[in-house]
């Protein structure tokens, strides 16, 4: 197990979505309540969640004195992608992720990792799935305050009957990945906020997992804390490449980080999307009011101003490439009022973008997207 | 003029009860529950014990075989041990637990066992804890582990628990006689019974608050079901569950003291018992002692064992004999003296001429001789203005109490008509400036103080505890209530119930009055708070029995000796709950009152106490439970009512009568704890709490 490399397949070249995918979800309901298996029961509205009229089935649900923490919920995640769950709070956000690892058993749907019924896992498949394939990482940390934090890394390996020794080096390298080195002795009350976090997120990558889930894992950690944990989750996930499923409600760190984001309401899903056809094509006010207050020099990336013609592009042009956002680029003008040569991972030249290009998405942005949503 | 609708119960049961008294000489039945319409349920109970024992005793026997050979094991052992190693072990652990501090407690607690001559009682009292402990903590961890996993095992150990932790032991002392036979063992099965319950709870309790997200961690971890029910959910479940041994241990040794009424043991509980009724109070006082110690000695090990901070600060010390000191310098110790016990003879066993026993038991009784001789007066004085002034008119009325001797006056009619004038007088002037409560109470003290509470009539107190009860709880605590009541009265034991009533509230208001002064001085200076936990905290850990001692030494058997025993067990639970209940208003809703203008006492009596009063009620509860408890073991000091009825089936085996009657006083503490609870749960809701 330690030989297997802690890093996945690196599929960054290609578009995410046109990357296999990794874990889909296929109509998913969670209903709570005293009765909810009687949603589904029916040929029409069975287990596999796929019912004719979601929202209507919705409704009846709610009219009936249950609460449907997700309804409907489809979507897939692709190898490689960092997809993001947004939502108010109560809207189902982590109610889904459990749905996913099985913590909580969704009540119609289904669930498929690499094309296989998640769901359908026996008891004995599930924890080996657990154990070998998925790691989580929880808003309140969930450190066991009985164990050192080299204790607490290492004890998914210990769950498995991996050896002392064996176990403790390898929590030792997930310790010095996250930069925690010194404080393997310490208990988790000893430490602060975001050094406890830390160590929930070498706990959940010791066992090399291929997903891996985060369920607000910033959240409950002061803005300068949190930034410094996104940068560094940046770091791990450009070393890694894991697949990861990652909740949070701010859609400023969504931006940041994700590669798609899906928002949720009230357990339904509202949008799916990147987060520029997030901001420039909301679906509804809802979406539009989570982008509002987002710039959108930090949405509209390179590539979406890319002019492929390099003529007059000066030889000694500033390079940018194509993943930046505008916000990042911003500063390369000031030297130059010709353009920015822009150049992919291999060092390819593939076109240019100019101060004038830049100007238009944003004022194009501006009116088509977000005065579109205010006029309907 | 339009009644306020709060008022209208109280009206309707005012008119009802001014009925009832009316009727008083008219109608005996209604004072005095005929013995004709009694139900023989104590008789049934017999027949079916009977009929139990001869069906299943073996069973139980072999029981009470197998259970014998570990206690007898660790008898001998610790017979055969030679004291040096004895305590050179003890005093190891303790300095494991506690710190050099309690280590040299320990060292010397037990140098006093040996130089005092109960070596040999302490040991056989110690064995005895030995099993019940482990006993007690395994059937609770156990039972609070199926409570915690099934909803329907919890619904039948709830109701248990409660049974086991109000029916006083005197009342199961006798089955148990009956079914595992005489001998030691009777008190460990006591003492699991009675001991049980905290472990329990906590277990439970510790289950419940494993935050979810621990839980889950584990689960991702890929735990199997039972991985993350022993690493995770047990051991972030532990401080909690620790907090149960700590209580299990304490009520383990209580129980095994007071099982020792059975006698035939030779341990120390048995000592003071025996000489406390010989009124050898030297003596008495000098194995008082030793369970005094004892119990301290418990609790601050199984509290310092269990101390987590501690517990892992040591086990990550770097070297290795850092971390194993105790074990291998007490261990050390206890070799070296093994080997040399077999050397020099004292070693071994203690010489009886180095124990100093008659000397000091005859000095300390010459000190009470001569204590009570030359201060008899001020004794008596208490004692004798207590029984006519507070005890007697409470329990048999101003109109038979008031005496010229004492009082010196007699209760003539004109003195009786200017009694319920001043009354009825206070209580119009209570409702005419609104203070409702006041009235009620004035209203239903007035004729409870005239004819006291033998003679108030059984409607009357049956109604008032169900007005209380729905009001407080609604329509199932009231049926609880009243049928409690009502079971006490078709087994004819009425009388009894309201004296054990009576001596317990007073017991208890007298807790209060001088319990809450307390708390709320402790409240307003951390000076006194600090110097009052170190009392509280013995009161608490002390066993039933050594509060006896010193009460019977200066007051001797009666009444009072009873109250005055109840009341120095109970007063702890109100001065922690006040102190607790004051320093936990919100500082806020203080300040803002301040900042209004309120003097010290206003903010004192308008704001702290009424925001307090869920935690004080709360507190009541406990003390009310405490007095109850107390009440039967100051049946050996002599009180009438229901402790007494338990204490004297058990002289007489009645197992019946002892079942009964603990029922009873279960019943009552029931009651008041229903009550009491739904109450203060009301208020906190109404102050948002
Ligand atoms: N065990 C449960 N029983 C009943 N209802 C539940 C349960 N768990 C969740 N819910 C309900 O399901 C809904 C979704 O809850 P969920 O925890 O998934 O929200 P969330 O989006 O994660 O919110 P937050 O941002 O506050 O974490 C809520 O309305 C919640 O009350
Ligand atoms: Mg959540």
């Amino acid at each position: 197990m330690t030989d297997r490399s802690q890093a996945e397949a690196d599929f960054s070249d290609v578009p995410v979505t046109e990357r296999p995918v990794k874990l889909s979800c296929r109509n998913i309901w969670k209903v709570y309540g005293t009765d909810p298996g009687k949603f589904f029961e029916t040929a029409q509205y069975g287990r596999n969640g796929a019912v004719p009229n979601p929202d209507a089935h919705v409704d009846k649900i709610r009219a009936q004195e249950h609460i449907v923490a997700a309804g409907d919920v489809s979507f897939d995640v692709h190898a490689g992608e960092i997809f993001i769950i947004m939502g108010l709070s109560g809207s189902g956000k982590s109610t889904m992720v459990r749905c996913l690892s099985r913590l909580v058993e969704p009540t119609a749907g289904e669930v498929l990792l690499d094309g296989e019924n998640l769901l359908a896992a026996s008891e004995t498949d599930l924890i080996d799935i657990r154990r070998h394939r998925m790691g989580m990482v929880f808003q309140n940390f969930g450190l066991m305050p009985h164990l050192t934090v080299l204790e607490n890394v290492a004890f998914p390996l210990k769950v498995q009957g991996v050896g002392k020794v064996e176990r403790e080096k390898r929590a030792q390298e997930m310790i010095e990945l996250v930069g925690l080195e010194g404080r393997e002795m310490s208990f988790p009350r000893q430490l602060s906020g975001g050094q406890q976090q830390r160590v929930g997120i070498a706990r959940s990558l010791c066992v090399g997992p291929e997903l891996w889930f985060l369920d607000e894992p910033f959240s409950a950690l002061d803005p300068l804390i949190r930034r410094q944990m996104q940068d560094e989750f940046v770091r791990l996930q450009t070393m890694l490449h894991k697949t990861i499923v990652f909740i949070t409600h701010d859609f400023l760190e969504a931006l940041k980080l994700g590669d798609r984001i899906c928002i949720m309401k009230d357990g339904r899903v509202v949008q799916i999307g990147t987060p520029s056809e997030l901001v420039l094509n909301p679906a509804d006010d809802y979406v539009a009011e989570f982008t509002e207050d987002v710039p959108l020099v930090r949405v509209i990336r390179v590539r979406d101003v890319l002019d492929p013609a390099t003529d007059g592009l000066p030889p000694d042009a500033a390079t940018v490439s194509p993943d930046q956002c505008l916000e990042e680029i911003l500063p390369a003008f000031a030297g130059s009022d010709t353009g920015l040569a822009v150049v992919n991972k291999d060092g390819k030249l593939i076109g240019k973008v100019t101060a004038a290009g830049v100007v238009k998405a944003l004022a194009h942005g501006e009116r088509d997207g977000r005065q579109a949503v205010a006029a309907g | 003029m339009r009644i306020a609708p709060t008022l209208r119960p109280w009206i309707a049961f005012g008119l009802f009860a001014a009925l009832c008294y009316a009727l008083r000489d008219q109608a005996g039945w209604i004072v005095k529950y005929p013995t004709p319409w009694v139900i023989p349920l104590e008789a049934w109970l017999n027949v079916a014990m009977d009929w139990f024992v001869a069906h299943f005793q073996t069973i139980f026997r072999g029981i009470s075989w197998a259970m014998e050979w570990p206690m007898t094991g660790i008898q001998a052992t610790l017979h055969w041990l030679p004291w040096p190693v004895t305590i050179a072990i003890f005093t190891a652990i303790a300095h494991r637990a506690g710190g050099w501090k309690l280590a040299a407690f320990t060292l010397g607690s037990l140098l006093y066992m040996l130089i005092t001559g109960y070596w040999f009682e302490s040991m056989n009292t110690l064995a005895l804890v030995g099993v019940s402990v482990p006993l007690s903590v395994a059937i609770g961890f156990g039972l609070g582990i199926l409570s915690f996993r099934s909803n329907w095992a919890w619904r039948i150990v709830d109701p248990m628990l409660d049974l086991m932790q109000t029916v006083p032991a005197f009342a199961y002392l006798i089955p148990i006689l009956l079914l595992f036979g005489f001998g030691p063992v009777v008190g460990l099965i006591a003492s699991a019974i009675y001991a049980a319950p905290p472990m329990v709870r906590n277990t439970m309790l510790g289950l419940q608050r494993v935050p979810s997200d621990i839980r889950e961690s584990g689960l991702m971890s890929g735990c199997t079901p039972r991985q993350s029910f022993w690493w995770v959910e047990v051991p972030t479940a532990l401080p909690q569950i620790l907090v149960g041994v700590n209580q299990t241990t304490m009520a383990a040794l209580s129980m095994v003291i007071i099982a020792a009424i059975i006698g035939g043991f030779g341990d120390i509980g048995w000592e003071v018992l025996s000489t406390m009724r010989k009124a050898q109070f030297g003596q008495s006082l000098l194995a008082g002692i030793v369970i005094a110690i004892m119990a301290m000695i418990m609790d601050r090990v199984t509290r310092g064992l269990t101390d987590r901070e501690r517990n892992l600060a040591e086990s990550h010390t770097d070297s290795s004999f850092q971390r194993h000191r105790h074990l291998i310098v007490g261990g050390g110790a206890a070799v070296a003296f093994l080997v040399l016990a077999h050397v020099v003879a004292p070693l071994k066993s203690y010489p009886e001429s180095w124990i100093v026993h008659n000397a000091v038991a005859d000095w300390l009784n010459h000190g009470i001789d001569w204590f009570v001789a030359n201060y008899s007066a001020v004794t008596d004085g208490l004692k004798n203005s207590a029984n006519f002034f507070v005890l007697l008119p409470l329990r048999i009325g101003l109109l038979k109490a008031v005496y010229p001797k004492f009082w010196g006056f007699a209760m003539t009619p004109e003195i009786a008509a200017a009694y319920w004038i001043g009354m009825v007088a206070l209580a119009a002037w209570c409702f005419w400036r609104g203070r409702q409560v006041l009235g009620i109470i004035i209203a239903i003290a007035a004729p409870t103080l005239f004819w006291g509470l033998e003679g108030m009539p059984w409607p009357v107190f049956i109604g008032l505890v169900g007005l209380v009860a729905y009001l407080a709880g609604g329509l199932l605590t009231t049926v609880f209530v009243v049928a409690s009541f009502g079971f006490m009265l078709v087994n004819g034991l009425w009388a009894e119930t309201m004296r054990s009533v009576y001596l317990c509230g007073a017991a208890v208001l007298l807790c209060f009055l001088i319990g809450g002064a307390l708390g709320v001085w402790a409240a307003g200076n951390d000076r006194v708070s600090a110097a009052m936990r170190p009392i509280n905290d013995t009161l608490q850990t002390m066993p039933q029995f050594v509060i006896l001692i010193p009460v019977l030494m200066f007051f001797a058997v009666g009444e009072f000796s009873a109250l005055l025993a109840v009341i120095i067990y109970a007063i702890v639970p109100p001065i922690r709950y006040v102190e607790h209940g004051l320093r936990n208003v919100r500082p806020d809703v203080v300040e803002a009152a301040k900042q209004i203008g309120c003097t010290d006492r206003q903010i004192l009596f308008d704001v702290k106490l009424p925001l307090a009063l869920p935690v004080i009620m709360l507190g009541l509860n406990q003390t009310i439970m405490y007095g109850l408890a107390m009440l039967v073991i100051a049946a050996l000091v002599g009180t009438k009512g229901l402790g007494q009825a338990v204490y004297l089936a058990l002289g007489k085996a009645n197992a019946g009568m002892g079942l009964v009657a603990g029922l009873s006083i279960a019943l009552v503490a029931m009651s008041a704890d229903r009550i009491l609870q739904a109450w203060s749960r009301r208020k906190r809701k109404a102050l948002g709490l």
